[in-house]
C-alpha cells in the first residue's frame, strides 16, 4: 500500500464532491436546516392534549377543577354530557374525559371518599401515561386546596426532592438536536461512500482505477479518509454553531472527544457504505436498500427510544450496530460530561465492528471487481 | 418524389444553453426513403424526435401529414399514422417482456383486439426472422434482433411514416444488411409509406434516395447522394460530409496516410490462447486466440456484444478468464500484477475520466497514480497538453467539451505514464468524420514513431481497414484473422464489409429470410378518449415487469414485512427495565422499606448500592443508572417522629421522554409509600379526601405494540406503494421507453391509472401480509370489522400510489424518485398524522397538514378497528376524506404529466 496514491485518491474525492452541487446542498440542509428543525419541531411529551369534562356535579370545586387546564400542556377543556364521552373517544377527539360524579364536593367534605373517573384514549401512548399524571396531581392539588378552607389536611412528613440531572427542565430540544447529528452523520458517511462508489461505478471511472498501480484496499482507504474528513468537519460545524449556538443547548463534555468518537464511528459506517456500494447493482437498489438499512440502524440504537425497553433479542442484535454504540458515546459525552475513562468501551466496540465492517467491505470490494468493471 | 410529408419552418431547439437545433427549414419527401446524415450530437435525434411529435416544438413551427405538430389536437389525430424508433439498441422495448408480449403491447396500445394481434404479430415475427424467438425476452436479444423486434413494434400498426434514429449503430454488418432488406421489402408491400432515418454510416446513407446533412445543428446540404457527391466533387458520402463542412471545421484536414507496419522483431506483445469467459451459461468470449506483434496496431471488428470488450477487460486482468491463457509481453496476465499496469495504457468504451476534475487535474491525478517523479510529472502533463493539442482546455471541465476533445484527452491519459502498449475500447464511436482522422493520425504516429502497440476494437469498417491486422468477430468467436487487404482478396468481393458478411453468414449458416411482407390490414382510428384496454395493457405490462424483477417485488413484500418489525419495536413507547441504585445513608428499617417499594415495582431494576457521591456521578455519567435515590442519615427516626425530611431522587436527563416517565413512576411510588405509611398510622392525608379511578380505554394494558401497530401499517402502506408507483414511471423516463407514451394514442389518465392498479393490488397483498403479523406476531388484535378497515385500505392506496404518480410528474432520476417520495411521505405521515402526537395537538403548517393528509385519515380507521371495535357507520367522516383524496391526486397528476419531452 503507498499512502502516496492513498492521499491522491481521497483529494480526487474531495475535488468531486466539491463539483456535485446535489451533495452539497445535501450536506448543507443535513447538517444546518435538519437539526434546527428537528429540534424546535419536537413537542414537549404532552403538549395541547385534548381534554373533555363531563361535569355532573356542578358545584363551585368543580368548576375549580375545570378552571385548571390550560395550555399549553392542555387545550382548553370542553364540557360534554356522560352520553356524549365514549362517541367522542370512539371518534378520537378527545385524548382524556374526566368524570365528576354528582355531589362530588359535598360527599368529599363529608369524607365520604367520591372518586372522579379518567378515561384514557390509550392508544395515543404518548400522551396517555404522561398526561394521566398531571391530571391526576392537577385535581388533587384543587381538591386539596378546596378543601384547606373547610378542615386542616395533613402534609405529607416525606418530601421527595425530584431533579433531571443533565437536563434539569428537560428540554426535548436538547434531546432532539444531539441525535439528529448523530443521525445525520451515520446517513451521510453512508450516502457518501455509498454513492461515491456507485458513481464510478456508473461513469465507469472504477475500471479506470483497477487497470492503475492502485490496489482495492487504496481505493477503499481513500474514499474512507475522505468521507470521514467531509462528514466531521460537518459535525463540528453544526454542534458549534447549531447546536450551541442558535439552539443554544449546553454541551457538558468535550467536543473534540465526542469527534474523535465520531471518526471511529464513521470509519465504521463508510466501511458500511461502500458494502452496500458493492451489493447494490445501481442507484434506485442503493437507494432502496438504504431504507432498509438506515432505519433500524437509526430507530433501533437507543437514538429514539430507550434501548430498555425494546425486547432482548433485539438489544442483542443491536449490539452489533455501530449506531448502537456511538449513541451511548454521544449521549455520555454530551449530555453527562463524561471523559475518555468512562466511554473508552464505546471507543474499542466502534474500533472493532468498525475494523469488522471494513475487512468484509474490502472482501467483497475485492471480489465484485471484476463484475463491476 | 411525390410531395412532402413534413416541413421544418425556421425551427430552433435548446436544451438549456446548448443549441441543438439553429433555425433550420427544411422539406421531407413523402414516399421514399429520406436519411439525415452526420455525427452524434448535431442535431439528427432533435429533429426526429420534434418530426415524430415526441418533443415540444419550442421555435418555429413544425408541419407533418399536413398539420402544425405544436396542436395537441393535430397530434392526436395523426400520432397512429406515425411510427417512432428512438436512437439506442431497443431503446423503448421493455427487456424483462418477451419478443411477443413487446409487440402485443404495442398493438394493444393502438386498440387492436385479439385476433387482430396475433395475426399481426405472426406476419411480423415471421418477416423478420424472429419467430423461433417469440418466448425470448427482450434484454437477452442481440443488437441486431432488438433492432427487428423494435421494427416490428413500430410497424403493428401500418403506419404512414417511419422514423427510423439510428437504427443500426452498434450493430454487425450482416444484421445491418438484413435489416435494411427486411425495409425494403416492407416498403415494396407499402409503396405509400415515407420512411425517414438518422444515420451515422455513410455507406448506408449512400443507397437512400435523399439526404440531408447535418452539423451544428444546422442543415449543411440536400439531395440525392448522387447530387451531393456531384456538388462536392468527391467519390464517398464521408468526403463530400467533410467537403460540406465550414471551413474553421476543416482547416487542417487531410486525408490520413498509413505507413506500413514494418516487422522488426517477431515479439509478442500481446498473446491470447484460448481465451474464455463464461456468465453463468452464456459464454460472452469462446476460445479467441491471437498473436499481436510488438509496434502494430492490431484492430477488433464486431458487433455491439460480441465479446471485444470482455476479451479486452481480460487482457486488462479487470476479469479474470474463465479458460485459456493471456501474456503481455511474455508474462502471463495477473491482476495482482502492479509492474505490468505501468506498461499498458487503458482507454475503456464511452468516457470513462472524472467529469468533475478539469483536463489539468486529471492529467496530474493519472500521472501521480502511476508514480511518476512529482519533479517530472508538471513537465510530463505539459508535454502531453501539447501533443494532443489540448493547451488550450487545460481548465475546462471535461464534460463541457465536444467528444473528439474528450477522446483526445482519455487518449493523453492513457499516455501520460509512456506505456509500452495502448487498449483502446471503441475509441471513436459517435465522434465526427474529422475529430476521427485526427485520431487515427496520432494513433499512427505512435505505433509508428514511438512503437507502441496498439490494440484497438471498432466497428466501423473504414477504421478496420487502417489496422496492421484484425480480427472479425462474432458471438464471442474470432472468425478470422488477417491484414485487411488479404481478407478481402480471399473472399474475392470488393470491400472489407462484404468480406466480413460472408464470413458471418458461414459463420451463422443463416440465410437472410425471405418471408413476404406482412399484409396490409384494413386500420382503424384507434378511440378517442379514454379507452379501458389501453390502460389494462400498461397495467398487464407494469405487472409482468413486477413479476419478472425480484429485487423491487421481494423488497416491495419483504422491506414492508421488516419495516414493520422494526417499527413496531423501535417506536415503543413502553419505558420498562429501567435501572436504579440507592444510595442509603440511613440504613435502617424505614429506609429499607423504601428502597424494596419501588424495586419491587416493575419498572424498575435494582443495581448495587451507591457508595458516594463520586460513585454516583460516575454511574450516572456513563449511563449504567437512569434513577439514583438518596436516602438522608437519620431518615428512620424522622418519619418516625414525624419531622419533616426528604428523599433525593435524581434522574437521568439525557432522554427528557424518558425522564417525564420516570418522574411520574417515582413521583406515584413515593405516593403509594406515603400512603401505606399513613394507612398504618391512620393520619389523615389528602389522597384520603377522594380517589381517581383511571380507565385506560381500548388498551387496558396500555401495551405500546396495541397503540403502534395500527399506526405502522398507515406508514409503511402510504412509504412502499407511493415510492414503487413514483419508481415506476421514472423509470420509463430514464431507461427511455416513456417515448412509447408519447408517440402512442394512450391518454394520460390511461397510462396513470394503468401504471397505478398493479400497485394497488401489490399494497392490498401488503396490507393483508401486516394485518397477519399483527394478528400473530404481535398478538394485537383487531377488534373492529375487517371489511371496513380493508375497503379504507383500498381508498388509502388509492392515494398513496396516487401520490407516487404526482411525484413522477416532476422527479426526473430513479434516485431523486426515491429520496423525494420518502421526503413527502414520510415526514408528514410520521410527524403531522397523529401517529406519536395527536393531530390536535400539532401546531402551525404541520396542523394543516394533518388535517388533509390520507395517513391522518387511515390512520384514525386504522386505530379505530384495530383497537376501538368501530365499523363503517362510525367512521364516515375518515372515509369521506379518504375517498376524495385519490381523485384528486390522480387529476392533479394528469394535470401535470406531459405528453411530450420537453
Amino acid at each position: 500500500m503507498r499512502l502516496a496514491n492513498v492521499g491522491n485518491l481521497g483529494v480526487k474525492e474531495l475535488r468531486s464532491l466539491l463539483r456535485d452541487p446535489i451533495m452539497l446542498v445535501l450536506i448543507a440542509y443535513s447538517f444546518t436546516v435538519a437539526i434546527y428543525a428537528a429540534a424546535t419541531a419536537v413537542p414537549e411529551t404532552l403538549t395541547r392534549a385534548a381534554i373533555a369534562i363531563v361535569d355532573e356535579d356542578r358545584s363551585p370545586l368543580s368548576a375549580r377543577i375545570a378552571g385548571a387546564f390550560y395550555p399549553p400542556y392542555f387545550l382548553p377543556p370542553v364540557m360534554i354530557t356522560a352520553a356524549e364521552m365514549d362517541a367522542r373517544m370512539d371518534a378520537g377527539h378527545d385524548t382524556f374525559a374526566i368524570d365528576i360524579p354528582p355531589d362530588f364536593q359535598r360527599d368529599m367534605l363529608a369524607g365520604r371518599q367520591p372518586a372522579i373517573q379518567l378515561n384514557v384514549d390509550a392508544t395515543r401512548m404518548s400522551q396517555a401515561f404522561t398526561g394521566s399524571g398531571y391530571i391526576q396531581t392537577i385535581i388533587s392539588d384543587e381538591v386539596t386546596a378546596f378543601a384547606q378552607r373547610y378542615r386542616a389536611v395533613a402534609t405529607p412528613a416525606v418530601d421527595l426532592a425530584l431533579r433531571a440531572r443533565f437536563n434539569p427542565v428537560l428540554e426535548e430540544a436538547w434531546f432532539g438536536a444531539v441525535m439528529e447529528v448523530i443521525n445525520q452523520i451515520t446517513m451521510l458517511s453512508i450516502v457518501l461512500a455509498g454513492a461515491a462508489l456507485i458513481r464510478e461505478r456508473e461513469h465507469g471511472t472504477i475500471e479506470h482505477l483497477l487497470v492503475m498501480p492502485v490496489t482495492p484496499l487504496e481505493i477503499m482507504l481513500a474514499k474512507v479518509w475522505a468521507m470521514a474528513l467531509v462528514v466531521i468537519v460537518a459535525t463540528a460545524v453544526a454542534i458549534t454553531v447549531v447546536v450551541q449556538g442558535l439552539l443554544g443547548v449546553p454541551i457538558q463534555g468535550s467536543v473534540p472527544l465526542f469527534l474523535a468518537g465520531a471518526a471511529v464511528h464513521v470509519f465504521a459506517t463508510t466501511a458500511m457504505g461502500i458494502f452496500l456500494g458493492t451489493v447494490a447493482r445501481s442507484m434506485p437498489q442503493f437507494a432502496l436498500l438504504l431504507i432498509l438499512v438506515l432505519l433500524p440502524l437509526e430507530m433501533l440504537s437507543g437514538g429514539t427510544t430507550p434501548r430498555e425497553s425494546m425486547p432482548v433479542f433485539v438489544q442483542v442484535v443491536m449490539l452489533a450496530a455501530p449506531t448502537t454504540h456511538f449513541v451511548m458515546l454521544a449521549q455520555g459525552i454530551l449530555y453527562r460530561g463524561a471523559g475518555f475513562s468512562v466511554v473508552w468501551p464505546q471507543f474499542v466496540a466502534l474500533a472493532g465492528i468498525g475494523a469488522v465492517l471494513f475487512g468484509v467491505a474490502l472482501a467483497r470490494f475485492r471480489a465484485t471487481i471484476g463484475q463491476m468493471a | 418524389m411525390n410531395g412532402v410529408i413534413g416541413r421544418l419552418d425556421a425551427v430552433g431547439l435548446r436544451y438549456g444553453k446548448a443549441v441543438a437545433l439553429d433555425d433550420v427549414t427544411l422539406d421531407l419527401p413523402a414516399g421514399c426513403m429520406a436519411g439525415v446524415i452526420g455525427p452524434d450530437g448535431v442535431g439528427k435525434s432533435s429533429l426526429l424526435a420534434l418530426v415524430s411529435g415526441a418533443r415540444a416544438v419550442q421555435a418555429g413551427r413544425v408541419t407533418v401529414l399536413g398539420g402544425d405538430m405544436g396542436d395537441a389536437l393535430h397530434r392526436d389525430a395523426v400520432g397512429p399514422r406515425i411510427a417512432y424508433m428512438p436512437q439506442g439498441l431497443g431503446r423503448n422495448l421493455y427487456p424483462t417482456l418477451s419478443v411477443f408480449e413487446n409487440i402485443d403491447f404495442f398493438g394493444r396500445l393502438f386498440g387492436q383486439d385479439r385476433a387482430e394481434r396475433e395475426a399481426r404479430i405472426a406476419s411480423l415475427v415471421a418477416a423478420t426472422g424472429l419467430a423461433p424467438f417469440v418466448d425470448r425476452p427482450a434484454g437477452k436479444l442481440s443488437g441486431g434482433m432488438k433492432q427487428k423486434l423494435s421494427l416490428c413494434c413500430a410497424l403493428v400498426h401500418d403506419p404512414e411514416l417511419l422514423i427510423l434514429d439510428e437504427p443500426t449503430t452498434g450493430v454487425d454488418p450482416l444484421s445491418r444488411r438484413q435489416f435494411w432488406e427486411l425495409i425494403a421489402r416492407i416498403r415494396a408491400g407499402r409503396p405509400g409509406m415515407s420512411v425517414l432515418v438518422a444515420t451515422a454510416y455513410m455507406e448506408e446513407a449512400a443507397r437512400f434516395d435523399w439526404l440531408a446533412a447535418m452539423d451544428g445543428g444546422k442543415v449543411l446540404a440536400t439531395g440525392s447522394p448522387a447530387e451531393i457527391l456531384a456538388r462536392t466533387g468527391t467519390t464517398t458520402l464521408e468526403a463530400a460530409f467533410v467537403a460540406l463542412l465550414p471551413e474553421a471545421r476543416r482547416a487542417g484536414h487531410h486525408p490520413v496516410h498509413i505507413q506500413p507496419f514494418e516487422d522488426g522483431q517477431g515479439e509478442a506483445a500481446i498473446e491470447a490462447r484460448g481465451l474464455t469467459m463464461r456468465f453463468g451459461d452464456f459464454t460472452a468470449v469462446d476460445h479467441v486466440s491471437f498473436r499481436i506483434r510488438r509496434g502494430e496496431i492490431f484492430g477488433f471488428l464486431g458487433s455491439n456484444g460480441c465479446g471485444k470488450t470482455t476479451t479486452m477487460k481480460m487482457l486488462t486482468g479487470l476479469l479474470p478468464a474463465s479458460e485459456g491463457e493471456a501474456f503481455l509481453f511474455g508474462s502471463p496476465v495477473d491482476a495482482t500484477d502492479i509492474e505490468t499496469r505501468r506498461r499498458v495504457g487503458y482507454m475503456s468504451q464511452g468516457f470513462s475520466l472524472y467529469g468533475e476534475l478539469t483536463v489539468h487535474q486529471n492529467l496530474d491525478l493519472h500521472a501521480r497514480l502511476f508514480g511518476l517523479p512529482s519533479a517530472t510529472i508538471p513537465g510530463r502533463v505539459a508535454e502531453m497538453a501539447r501533443r494532443f493539442d489540448l493547451t488550450a482546455i487545460m481548465d475546462a471541465l471535461p464534460d463541457a467539451l465536444p467528444l473528439g476533445q474528450r477522446q483526445r484527452l482519455s487518449l493523453a491519459v492513457a499516455m501520460i505514464h509512456g506505456p509500452e502498449m495502448l487498449i483502446l475500447d471503441e475509441p471513436t464511436s459517435g465522434v465526427d468524420p474529422v475529430a476521427r482522422d485526427d485520431f487515427w493520425r496520432i494513433l499512427i504516429e505512435l505505433a509508428r514513431r514511438d512503437r507502441v502497440t496498439i490494440f484497438i476494437s471498432t466497428h466501423f469498417m473504414n477504421e478496420a481497414e487502417r489496422c496492421d491486422r484484425i480480427s472479425l468477430m462474432h458471438a464471442g468467436r474470432v472468425l478470422v484473422s488477417d491484414t485487411p487487404a488479404a481478407l478481402v482478396a480471399r473472399r474475392g468481393v470488393a470491400t472489407l464489409e462484404d468480406a466480413f458478411i460472408r464470413y458471418l453468414e458461414d459463420a451463422t449458416a443463416q440465410q437472410a429470410s425471405v418471408a413476404t411482407p406482412p399484409p396490409i390490414v384494413a386500420g382503424h382510428a384507434p378511440r378517442r378518449g379514454f379507452d379501458p384496454r389501453r390502460m389494462l395493457s400498461y397495467s398487464r405490462r407494469e405487472a409482468i415487469e413486477l413479476a419478472r424483477d425480484p429485487v423491487r417485488a421481494t423488497l416491495a413484500l419483504l422491506g414492508s414485512l421488516i419495516l414493520m418489525v422494526i417499527m413496531g419495536y423501535g417506536i415503543t413507547l413502553d419505558v420498562e427495565n429501567l435501572t436504579f441504585a440507592v444510595l442509603d445513608r440511613d440504613q435502617t428499617t424505614v429506609s429499607r422499606d423504601y428502597t424494596l417499594n419501588v424495586a419491587g415495582s416493575r419498572y424498575f431494576t435494582e443495581r448495587a448500592p451507591i457508595t458516594d457521591h463520586a460513585d454516583l456521578d460516575r454511574r450516572m455519567q456513563s449511563g449504567e443508572i437512569t434513577l439514583a435515590i438518596e436516602i438522608p442519615p437519620g431518615f428512620g427516626a424522622d418519619v418516625a417522629r414525624g419531622r419533616p425530611t426528604a428523599i433525593g431522587a435524581w434522574i437521568d436527563g439525557a432522554m427528557p421522554s424518558r425522564a417525564q416517565t420516570i418522574r411520574g413512576y417515582v413521583q406515584a411510588m413515593h405516593a403509594q409509600w406515603l400512603e401505606q405509611r399513613a394507612a398504618r398510622s391512620s393520619t389523615p392525608s389528602a389522597s384520603a379526601l377522594f380517589s381517581i379511578e383511571t380507565r385506560y380505554r381500548y388498551n387496558p394494558d396500555v401495551r405500546s405494540l396495541v397503540a403502534m401497530v395500527p399506526a405502522v401499517i398507515p406508514i409503511l402502506l402510504m412509504l412502499i406503494p407511493a415510492m414503487l408507483t413514483a419508481l415506476s414511471v421514472v423509470r420509463e423516463k430514464e431507461l427511455g421507453s416513456i417515448v412509447n407514451f408519447y408517440v402512442t394514442p394512450v391518454t394520460r389518465l390511461e397510462f396513470l391509472l394503468g401504471k397505478q392498479l398493479p400497485y394497488l393490488v401489490l399494497g392490498m397483498v401488503n396490507f393483508l401480509l401486516m394485518v397477519g403479523l399483527a394478528l400473530t406476531l404481535f398478538d394485537v388484535p383487531l377488534k373492529g370489522s375487517f371489511w371496513t378497515l380493508a375497503a379504507a385500505t383500498l381508498l388509502y392506496l388509492g392515494a398513496a400510489t396516487a401520490l407516487g404518480l404526482l411525484a413522477s410528474t416532476f422527479l426526473k432520476s430513479q434516485v431523486a424518485a426515491t429520496f423525494g417520495t420518502a421526503v413527502m411521505t414520510i415526514l408528514p405521515a410520521v410527524q403531522f398524522s397523529g401517529v406519536i402526537n395527536p393531530v390536535s395537538s400539532i401546531e402551525g403548517v404541520g396542523a394543516l397538514i394533518g388535517r388533509i393528509y390520507p395517513t391522518a385519515h387511515y390512520v384514525t380507521i386504522a386505530r379505530g378497528t384495530f383497537s376501538k371495535a368501530l365499523n363503517f357507520a362510525d367512521l364516515h367522516t375518515p372515509f369521506l376524506a379518504l375517498a376524495l383524496a385519490g381523485p384528486v391526486l390522480i387529476a392533479l397528476s394528469a394535470m401535470l404529466l406531459r405528453k411530450q419531452e420537453r
